[in-house]
């Protein structure tokens, strides 16, 4: 990758997470009492976070279905997809010790990380706990397996 | 008590499918977050520029917000969560996202908008668990914060 290429996708990165962390402080998803109160069902239940959750998949659904029938995107000379469609163990188990921590404290990855910019002191707390947990899955994965494979990014 | 609020909800998400299209379109990437972060400690050569700046903008994405906005946080922080309960969500987040190689941006969001049922599967699963910790935090432990 040149020089130049790197530097428009990290402009275009920076372009996308804003308008991202944008979008969950608008939808109040950094706000975990606004979160559980959308995951507490059998309480004064706040169905918010469906609608976001929602909107955000059929409009990017729509967009994909014609990002993805080019040959590249615009400003790399690949996509770059997850590779995986296997429903497998590691799948379902990581996405419920997922599920635990996030209806734990109210906090998925990208809105722990934007609350920052609200200066969120409980993301001081929850953030450098959750990039140690990827840290420990990766060493045991690589000590598992030995053959350094890439995950995917989804 | 939170209140439904359909309109911001509304614009909200559809901002999020923006994002993720701009990344997609622009750089071919997956706006996953969970995977976003754990490629920086895999450190790919020239993968962590982008990377690094996509974290950033969600700072700056908020704090945006929260410039343009009288009220940005209409459900105030919690004054007195424990702490241990933040570092237990925050380690089991970062374990569970690693392991099913993503969360709800990359397979809630992106996952479902490509059609993949691993994707299902993960969001299904994410979101059954939640709502049966929250439940048991609230309902059973009765901390309610």
């Amino acid at each position: 990758m040149s020089e130049q290429t790197s530097w428009r996708l990290a402009a275009a990165s920076l372009l996308s997470g804003t308008v991202f962390g944008g979008g969950l402080a608008l939808a109040q998803i950094t706000a975990p009492r606004k979160v559980l109160d959308f995951l507490d069902v059998s309480g004064a239940w706040d169905p918010s976070l469906l609608f976001v959750l929602g909107a955000a998949v059929l409009f990017s659904g729509a967009n994909f279905h014609w990002i993805l029938r080019r040959a590249a995107p615009l400003l790399d000379t690949r996509f770059h997809l997850p590779l995986g469609t296997r429903i497998d163990s590691p799948l379902l188990a990581g996405s419920a010790l997922f599920g635990v921590g996030w209806g734990l404290a109210g906090y998925c990855p990208g809105p722990a990380i934007a609350s920052l910019g609200f200066g969120n002191p409980e993301a001081l707390w929850l953030l450098p706990a959750m990039v140690l947990g990827m840290a420990l899955q990766r060493v045991q994965s690589r000590r598992r397996t030995s053959v350094s494979n890439t995950p995917c990014d989804a | 008590m939170s209140h439904f609020t359909p309109v911001s909800a509304l614009f909200g998400g559809l901002l999020i499918g923006l994002a993720a299209s701009l990344l997609l379109w622009l750089n071919g990437r997956i706006a996953g977050v969970s995977g976003v972060v754990g490629g920086l400690l895999a450190r790919h050569a020239g993968e962590w520029p982008w990377r690094l700046l996509f974290l950033l903008g969600l700072v700056l994405g908020a704090l945006g917000y929260s410039l343009f906005n009288p009220n940005p946080n209409p459900t105030p922080a919690r004054a007195t969560f424990p702490v241990p309960l933040l570092l237990l969500a925050g380690l089991l987040t970062g374990y569970g996202t690693s392991l099913a190689n993503g969360c709800t941006s990359g397979h809630g969001v992106c996952g479902l908008a490509r059609l993949s049922w691993r994707s299902l599967a993960a969001t299904a699963t994410f979101l059954i668990v939640a709502m049966a910790t929250t439940y048991l935090v609230r309902h059973v432990l009765g901390i309610t914060t």
